[in-house]
């Protein structure tokens, strides 16, 4: 039965009455600019909020050619929710069943198993030709697309196996939520990151059981599995937090903006408790070396030229200072700025055969930008970028945790603060 | 996080500032909590356009009858004449080219076809020495069909007023096709993107424009062109076989965001931070000092310096804030200059002088704002967050927000 308009029913717990209607936050969609059939964050976000406040029927499902990447939101001048305020329209409103396709992409904790268990038969079966254009014609995962690698040991297992023992030998520690691709795809980013921690004076544990972030369950509207996997990390969080006293560090700056704000904002999941503590590791560096906790010692004969691209998320939770902070430390480094742009993958949206095109066009300036800096390498902090940027550019990927690892000289580190 | 100055608010007076600090080699960061109002830009800064009702020839003569209060009073004429001096030259260095005297105002046409007096212009537009008369006698204005944000009719009417005969005409190009499929994306910067993307665009709408101006002696444009690079207005000013007349569009303004973007890069490559999207929730205070802020993004790593400037702008970016009741400064929480009598903030004929328009930040002869009655020492106000002036009516919105910043630097810098 449909509601009659005067009841309060059209009021709306978000804030898109706080729009003014200036536009500025169209300037900076990077989809818009690629894609007209994208009606753009203005209509899609606060115009038509108040359109499918009166009639559901509003909802227009090109609303999920948005890619979260929250550049509205960091241009908008009044503080309008523009982005959460797209996604929880697709939420509440869109009547599209994710498809098979879908499912596979947002699953990244039961493929990852799956995938990482058979690594030695997976990897090379992906990444043949015939096979690539199998998965884009029945699966519209584009061809052009290239899997990342799955490891053949998982992190948590060669965390168990080699790195468990050794962390109770420190006075201070944290937990480290290492998220889907560490686990899966990169274990050697969550070795740096123990590496550094130790050399920092802090034992490294995991969590109790950590579920994948559910960015990509979120994505793809698969909501009930992303609350579900949310509440259980709040809960993983709160033993390491509240009850052990230990700060919660990650290397992903996806998944720890998502449960940071979207855990609250998209899925009502409550977060107060945790929020505070849960940060990413750069962060957490940053801030001990900024109060005069610790200090970094460097080899003294690393040397490279480097560039730092700011993820969306990273934009949007401001926190690439801490990074780049971090990475002009070391003293051989010859740091070069890029002008923050979107990359186009937004996780599993440059995946998709339909997206593909959208996907590049979108990271078309990113890429120009890389090719003539003639960098050693980029650093990022987000797993989706790097493997969009190096599916897209001729240069290599680094986290800035892993080149820190690459350049610290840990004997020294960790002499400053035994004596 | 430790810097020299920290500057809260982004916009046309925290960028200038912060420049001027930053080129004095001053570790710098700026807080801003969005895009800020240069996204409205018109293209052209007044110095003084009206006083008393009456147009100003000269504003530096004119400031010195403006009452006690006004902040060009409080800088000082012989200081807002050097630092009028300085301000395009600042520009300039960020590779924003102005012309202008602040001796004499020049007139710019403006989307109502009416002549008005300015400052500074931009050299995207057309800088005319009188207002009583267009050069022209047969001009054609031209429009993107589909187009809704330049208003071609009111341009015709202004300009009939001169005795020139004008003609208006539609053009369509298939490059715009796609970004006409919605209407309301058909906006200025999304047709400047368009522009930006490759010379053949320009090349062919260059050729169209000027077959459709044969027989004209002027072209009139919307200013829709060059967002991310200024190649674009002078390359279609070389292909163009006459004249060239550019007139803003409804905001967001092409040259606008392009002077944003190049303001912002030239503070950056002098080692400014910027912050952008990010909130100044509190300050910590001692001894009559600001000593640090805690910002939305960062939380518990506060930022700290020795001088802070709160450019925070006036009632619409929210540097100042009126309830039904209540007059105040959301940041810092800062004295207000203005009436604690909410029935006095309105004169009731809307057209007249609005008390309120003249409300700010309480602040010392330093330019140090108030709390509690006394100054702060380390704490500058500077641009529109001042009170004392009422910038619509004057025309002196962006000289008070060019000329306060940059004394106010030279305070910090003294």
């Amino acid at each position: 039965m449909k509601k009659e308009i005067f009841e309060p029913f059209n009021s709306s717990d978000n804030n898109f009455e706080q729009c003014v209607k200036c536009t500025i936050c169209t300037v900076y969609c990077p989809v818009l600019e690629v894609n007209p059939d994208y009606p753009g964050p203005k209509q899609s976000g606060p115009d038509g909020e108040r359109l499918r406040l009166k009639d559901p029927n509003f909802f227009d499902e090109s609303l999920k050619l948005c890619l979260n990447c929250k550049r509205c939101e960091v241009a908008c001048p009044h503080g309008v929710k523009i982005g959460d305020i797209i996604q929880l329209a697709r939420i509440k409103y869109s009547k599209k069943k994710p498809k098979v396709r879908d499912m596979i992409l947002a699953n990244t904790d039961i493929v990852g198993t799956m995938a990482s268990t058979f690594a030695p038969i997976v990897n090379p079966i992906v990444a043949l030709k015939p096979v690539r254009l199998i998965m884009d014609g029945v699966l519209k995962i584009d061809h052009h697309r290239i899997f990342p690698k799955y490891a053949g040991m998982r992190f948590e297992t060669w965390y168990r196996r080699y790195a468990a023992s050794k962390q109770n030998d420190f006075k201070k520690h944290v937990s480290y939520f290492h998220g889907c691709y560490v686990n899966y795809n990169f274990p050697k980013q969550g070795k740096d990151l123990i590496k550094i921690m130790n050399a920092a004076g802090y034992g490294v544990h995991l969590l109790e059981k950590e579920k994948c972030c559910g960015v990509a369950l979120i994505s793809n509207n698969l909501i009930k599995q992303a609350t579900k996997q949310a509440r259980h990390n709040v809960e993983a969080f709160k033993k390491s937090i509240v009850d052990k006293n230990m700060p919660v560090i990650s290397t992903s700056s996806t998944c720890i903006f998502t449960i940071r704000d979207e855990y609250p904002h998209l899925l009502g999941v409550k977060n107060d408790e945790i929020r505070d503590k849960s940060e990413l590791a750069t962060r957490f560096l940053f801030r001990l070396i900024d109060s005069g906790k610790l200090k970094l010692v460097f080899k003294k004969d690393y040397r490279k030229r480097i560039a730092y691209h700011t993820p969306c998320h990273m934009e949007k939770l401001g926190w690439s200072i801490y990074s780049t902070a971090l990475l002009k430390m070391i003293p051989g480094i010859d740091f070069v700025s890029l002008e923050s742009r979107c990359c186009g993958i937004a996780g599993t949206y440059g995946f998709k055969k339909e997206n593909y095109k959208t996907s590049q066009g979108v990271g078309k300036p990113l890429f120009d930008q890389i090719e003539s800096s003639d960098v050693d390498f980029v650093a990022t902090d987000c797993e989706t970028c790097k493997w969009q940027i190096e599916m897209s550019t001729a240069k290599k990927v680094e986290h800035p945790i892993s080149i820190l690892a690459e350049a610290l000289d840990v004997e020294a580190t960790v002499k400053l603060w035994q004596k | 996080m430790k810097f020299d100055n920290i500057i809260i608010g982004g916009g046309l007076s925290g960028l200038t500032c912060g420049i001027k600090l930053a080129e004095q080699g001053k570790k710098c960061a700026i807080v801003s909590s969005g895009q800020s109002a240069i996204h409205f830009f018109s293209g052209s800064f007044d110095l003084l356009g009206k006083l008393n009702g009456q147009e100003v020839k000269n504003p530096l003569e004119a400031i010195k009858t403006l009452p006690d209060a006004h902040p060009y009073q409080r800088v000082g004429i012989k200081n807002i004449a050097r630092l009028a001096v300085e301000a395009p030259q600042l520009l300039d260095r960020a590779g924003l080219q102005f012309s202008g005297k602040s001796d004499q105002n020049h007139f710019v046409l403006t989307p109502m076809g009416i002549m008005k007096p300015t400052w500074l212009t931009i050299d995207d537009f057309t800088r005319f020495e009188q207002n009583d008369v267009f050069p022209w006698k047969k001009a054609v204005i031209l429009n993107f069909s589909g187009f809704l944000d330049f208003h071609t009719l009111f341009v015709q009417d202004g300009l009939k007023k001169y005795d020139v005969d004008v003609q208006i005409k539609n053009f369509a190009m298939k490059e715009f096709e796609a970004i006409r499929r919605n209407p309301s994306e058909m906006r200025s910067t999304n047709i400047a993107k368009v522009f930006d993307q490759g010379e053949d665009v320009l090349n062919e709408f260059a050729q169209k424009v000027n077959q459709l101006s044969e027989g004209f002696e002027v072209v009139i444009l919307p200013a829709v062109f060059g967002l991310f690079t200024k190649n674009v207005v002078t390359d279609l000013k070389s292909m163009i076989n006459k004249p060239l007349v550019l007139i803003p569009a409804i905001p967001p303004s092409v040259p606008g965001i392009r002077s944003q973007i190049l303001l912002r890069k030239r503070f950056e490559e002098l080692g400014g931070t910027y912050f952008l999207g990010d909130i100044v929730e509190e300050g910590t205070f001692k001894n009559n000092r600001l000593v640090a802020v805690q910002t939305n993004n960062h939380g518990n790593i506060k930022l700290e310096a020795d001088q802070f400037v709160l450019a925070s702008g006036s009632f619409y970016s929210k540097g100042i804030v009126a309830t039904r009741d209540k007059l105040y400064e959301p940041i810092l929480g800062l004295d207000i200059d203005g009436d604690i009598d909410s029935e006095k903030w309105l004169d009731e004929k809307f057209f007249n002088d609005q008390p309120y328009m003249h409300y700010g930040v309480k602040t010392d002869s330093g330019f140090r704002a108030l709390k509690n009655g006394k100054p702060i020492e380390n704490l500058f106000a500077a641009g529109s967050v001042l009170g004392g002036a009422n910038a619509l009516k004057e025309g002196s919105g962006a000289g008070i927000s060019l000329l306060t910043s940059l004394h106010v630097a030279e305070q910090i810098l003294k």
